[in-house]
């Protein structure tokens, strides 16, 4: 399964723990192996990694589809201005889409978890069910939560729909909490110790400054009042936009998207102001969807259409 | 006599659908093979976290021909009846032959090989299995409850021919994903199939693998001199997350220990399925049972450091919580919170039940022998927690993280007391609150749910009761006994539609439109003190009762508006933003059902159901009087006196019944009249003192003793009916014996329709 000369595998046999660096290194190159097309992070807000386009939108339709990519999420109600040693409000997941999932996917993830150091002889590694819902974007899927020695390392999905919309094809999608995972591999108590890389830089040297500043943010410092008419700003773009002519002669739903993925960034930083009462709660998470779901439909029709 | 055994091999199957999933494979199968005439000596079905087996013995390798003789139409019948009748049986005319007038069909069935039709009837048992939910996979649309791996079919040592999905049956397994061999394993029959996966290290039976667990689980505590706290619901569902369980004692931080004990138990249990452990003392040890699903090649050293440090990690959230939730002006604020927590759509916020609570419970504090204001301050807090972290996180814990939190603000302790058990009875065999105040809050939060959902006629139907409402009215019935509460049933649930009022509120106005006025309370209706006002209140809460009851906005800002002007034909009002069922309809229902509810208490606690239906006959809708009144009948039927008592009964009513077919009884009282006999005399006088002393028993509530001294009028009954005749010639004196007749019928009129006892 593996290429004999696999550099980081290698590594992994030399004992050593995986930096976190490294360890997001060694699942590109295991991926990679498997034919996966390495993307970067998206570069807009998003509170799951789920919701890059290349996942969300790609599952959509009937084209086989594989990539791999690491995508900060940001949660702002996680905040703990740097104090707790499990909880940040910007983390990062390791995510993994395979179109149409293939037969041996349990092999294949089993297969990164040895890659990075996790070795099933010695761990108790279990599927426990958890099947995945997202609100926000309609989409929801059959799965587990992986469990290494009762802790949550990996979410596994099979996707069942998104955006509202029943997938043609099933994807395996595959989510790895990366500071959890480094966390365990390092056999570290507290996030911030984390070995950034093997050259002495720690997780907190890089961020734990940004989670102070942005939890004060968060919590403290964001403009309700902006906040709710950037929302609705944006509610205006999204159907603007997918009904506004152009010269390709179809709506642009990628940017569409894009709004999309603004607002929903929104509305959490609204809810970690505690600016959402629990009755608007559902109706702001429709509004959402029902945008995700316009910018789903469409580039389903223009999936079709390619 | 061959043997089928069946493995439908995939990937992980959620622990909470294993044992109903072995069920339904056990019972469709079944039912295929017995439809299909095949019968069999046993069949059982097996489950874990991979497989899903069925293994049959004693099946016939062939059906045997069959020949059923069908019976057709008349020789008379039309050709049409005779045309219909062929196609049925698929045969011509001159097949069938004429017996007694009748058409008859033989028709052969030849016998078949169970081999041929076994693989139809798995295809239609997994195309139509009923999982809970169920997924594709790929690009196929077919659907499983997780990817299907393997088919293992075999009957009589042969595998069956058999594709679904691309999937070909084989006669091979697979063994644990870790430990077993990582081959595919043949096997020949079910003993080789279970000894093939033991090699591998798979145990087969969901039940042996619970008792490995409970039996090692117990013995690693033992070992450290501790006792593991036992579950069953916990341990099912670990016994479906593995294959070969190896229960493993861990540490647990014992900081933690400063916690409640039910949160250190519930976050092992929900997020960690980690068994919780007892000290020799009986006190929460600092230590849980993980069940491992892997024989670790280090024995489990490692298996148990990541475990103590994930469960760190939710125990730190759990003092996080703790902490927060214990912040001064708590209860303030969450119950703030809960007004913008909707209970049910059609019965507004949580916050406007809990005032429905508060003011039901201060009316029924008092007929509990509780302090009113307590309890209604218990009732204000009792719901607070439901807006708090702990309880956001775990919501089994509602009630019991109130208590704690009570105590830890330090309230009265019969509040934190009334806040942790107001929940009480969830289940017939959940203890009752014990005390009064306890009692009263449980009392006023059953009460509501119950009446409420009646109220927008969410009732239970059939085996559909989606808010526990039957659990409700079990609740009720046994803290309106064991509380000794003298209420009616009818005036409970009038009182309910009294707190209607609170609905009364900013933008909003309760509105009623009884027969003759209508009128509408606006957001001030609390603020009036006038004497006329009281009285207009006094007359809307008892027009609460008499109309349904809407509540309607409104932009205006006023108490009271009474119209005396009745709106006829306006049968709903259309701008109502919630509509509740009037009184009339709902108090007869809640009577209803509560009577059902009682009489299947009353049975599963062993009483006769004719003395159950004999008292019910009366409708008394004080439960307390209603089942005291059973007891004592009872009870007086076991003793002789019980004979008489039913004896004189049936006698005098069966003479009442024939007279009653002739014309409407007289309903004079009886009398003595001149020339009367002696035993005529005699009855009269025993009825009138007999009488007294039933009344005076009736108001003591002493019913045995009512009921005997009524037996005791046997032989004065007898006398009367031998030396006289009832049906004289003179109309005067027949009507008085009937009267006489009918008040000693009367006598027992207040406690039981003696003519249902059987």
């Amino acid at each position: 399964m593996f290429a004999p000369n696999f550099r980081y595998l290698q590594m992994v046999m030399s004992s050593e723990p995986l930096s976190f660096q490294d360890l997001i290194l060694t699942l590109h190159s295991y991926w990679s192996e498997q034919g996966c097309a390495i993307l970067q992070p998206y570069d807009v807000e998003v509170g799951a990694g789920t919701l890059h386009p290349a996942t969300v939108l790609r599952a959509l339709g009937k084209k086989p589809w594989k990539a791999a990519y690491v995508q900060p999420s940001r949660r702002p109600v996680d905040g703990r201005y740097g104090e707790n040693p499990n909880r940040l409000q910007h983390y990062y997941q390791y995510q993994v889409i395979l179109k149409p999932n293939p037969e041996n996917l349990q092999a294949l993830y089993l297969g990164s978890l040895k890659a990075i150091g996790l070795d099933p002889q010695l761990h108790d590694i279990r599927f426990v069910e958890d099947d995945w819902e997202n609100p926000t974007v309609g989409a929801w899927g059959l799965g587990w939560e992986v469990w290494c020695d009762g802790m949550e390392v990996t979410q596994y999905t099979y996707f069942q729909g998104v955006g509202g919309i029943e997938v043609d094809v099933v994807s395996g999608e595959l989510t790895y909490g990366l500071e959890r995972l480094a966390m365990y591999v390092q056999n570290v108590d507290n996030v911030y110790d984390l070995k950034f890389n093997k050259a002495g830089v720690k997780y907190g040297d890089v961020f734990k400054e940004q989670e102070r500043q942005f939890s004060a943010f968060n919590f403290e410092a964001s403009d309700v009042a902006t906040l709710k008419r950037q929302f609705e700003d944006m509610e205006i773009q999204v159907k603007r936009i997918l009904a506004t002519p152009n010269s390709l002669g179809y709506p642009l739903v990628l940017p569409a998207y894009d709004h999309v993925l603004k607002a929903s960034h929104l509305f959490n930083l609204m809810d970690a102001r505690g600016a959402i009462a629990v009755a608007e709660r559902q109706s702001y998470i429709g509004r959402i969807r029902d945008l995700c779901k316009a910018c789903a439909t469409e580039w389903a029709r223009q999936e079709e259409a390619r | 006599m061959a043997q089928l055994l069946i493995e439908l091999f995939s990937e992980e199957i959620p622990a909470r659908m294993q044992l109903g999933a072995a069920r339904d494979f056990e019972r469709l199968f079944g039912a295929k093979l017995t439809a299909a005439g095949l019968s069999f000596a046993t069949i059982k079905a097996y489950v874990g976290p991979r497989r899903l087996a069925l293994h049959v013995e004693g099946l016939p390798t062939q059906t045997a021909a069959v020949t059923e003789d069908v019976k057709g139409p008349k020789e008379s019948a039309p050709p049409q009846a005779m045309e219909g009748f062929l196609r049925k049986v698929g045969l011509t005319q001159d097949k069938l032959k004429l017996e007694n007038g009748i058409w008859m069909a033989r028709i052969e069935k030849p016998g078949v090989k169970t081999a041929d039709v076994l693989g139809e009837m798995l295809r239609d048992v997994i195309l139509a299995f009923p999982w809970p939910k169920s997924m594709r996979s790929g690009t196929s649309t077919f659907r499983w409850v997780r990817p299907l791996k393997r088919i293992l079919f075999l009957f009589d040592g042969q595998v069956i021919p058999f594709e679904l999905e691309g999937l070909r049956a084989a006669n091979l397994t697979e063994g644990h994903r870790f430990l077993g061999s990582g081959q595919a394993l043949p096997v020949t029959d079910f003993d080789s199939y279970k000894r093939a996966l033991a090699d591998n290290s798979v145990i087969l039976d969901h039940a042996d693998r619970q008792a490995i667990i409970l039996d090692k689980a117990r013995a690693v505590c033992a070992e450290a001199g501790c006792e593991l706290i036992e579950d069953q619901g916990l341990l099912e569902e670990v016994a479906g997350l593995n294959e070969f369980p190896v229960p493993l004692l861990g540490d647990m931080d014992p900081q933690f220990l400063t916690l409640p004990p039910e949160v250190i138990k519930t976050s092992m249990r929900t997020h960690q399925k980690y068994f919780a452990v007892r000290d020799a003392g009986g006190k929460m040890a600092a230590k849980f049972v993980i069940t491992a699903n892997m024989q670790a090649s280090d024995g489990g050293a490692e298996i148990k450091r990541g475990n103590a440090k994930v469960l760190s990690a939710r125990l730190s959230d759990g003092v996080f919580f703790w902490k927060e939730d214990n912040r001064a002006g708590n209860f303030d604020q969450w119950l703030t919170k809960l007004k913008g927590v909707t209970f049910h759509a059609k019965l507004g916020t949580m916050a406007q039940r809990v005032a429905r609570i508060v003011a039901l419970a201060h009316d029924m504090a008092p007929l509990l022998g509780a302090n009113a204001n307590t309890a209604a301050e218990a009732a204000r807090l009792a719901k607070a927690d439901l807006a708090s972290h702990m309880v956001g996180e775990f919501p089994e814990l509602q009630g019991v993280m109130g208590g704690y939190y009570a105590d830890a603000a330090m309230l009265d302790p019969a509040i934190a007391d009334a806040i942790r058990q107001h929940y009480k009875p969830q289940g017939p065999s959940d203890s009752l609150p014990d005390s009064a105040v306890s009692a009263a809050v449980a009392l006023a939060d059953k009460l509501d749910t119950l009446i409420g959902f009646f109220a927008i006629n969410e009732k239970p139907t059939g085996s559909k009761d989606p808010f526990a409402l039957r659990r409700s009215a079990l609740g009720i019935l046994r803290i309106l006994r064991h509380f000794n509460v003298r209420v009616s049933l009818a005036d409970l649930a009038a009182n309910w539609y009294r707190t209607l009022l609170i609905y009364a509120g900013e933008g909003r106005s309760v509105y009623v439109d009884t027969e003759n006025w209508r009128g509408s309370a606006g957001p001030r209706w609390a603020e009036g003190h006038t004497e006329v006002y009281k009285t207009y209140l006094e007359e809307f809460s008892q027009g609460l009762l008499e109309s349904p009851v809407w509540v309607r906005p409104t932009d205006r800002d006023y108490d009271l508006d009474l119209m005396y002007e009745h709106v006829p034909n306006v049968p709903e009002v259309t701008d109502a933003v919630l509509a509740f069922r009037s009184y009339a309809e709902v108090g007869a229902e809640f009577e209803d059902f509560m009577a059902d509810r009682l009489r299947v208490q009353l049975k599963d606690d062993g009483v006769r159901f004719d003395v159950i239906e004999a008292v019910f006959a009366l409708k008394d809708g004080d439960v307390v009087r209603l089942t005291r009144k059973i007891e004592a009948l009872e009870t007086v039927l076991k003793t002789p006196k019980g004979d008489d008592l039913l004896a004189a009964h049936k006698r005098v009513a069966n003479i009442l019944a024939a007279e009653a077919k002739k014309g409407a009884l007289p309903k004079a009282e009886p009398h003595a009249l001149p020339g009367a006999p002696d035993v005529e005399i005699a009855l009269i006088k025993q009825i009138n003192v007999t009488r007294r002393s039933v009344d005076a028993a009736l108001d003591q509530e002493k019913y045995i003793d009512a009921l005997q001294e009524i037996a005791a009028m046997r032989q004065g009954v007898d006398a009367f009916l031998e030396g006289v005749l009832v049906n004289a010639e003179d109309a005067a004196i027949r009507n008085n014996r009937l009267a006489i007749l009918r008040a000693v019928c009367d006598l027992s009129g207040e406690i039981a329709d003696l003519s249902k006892i059987a």
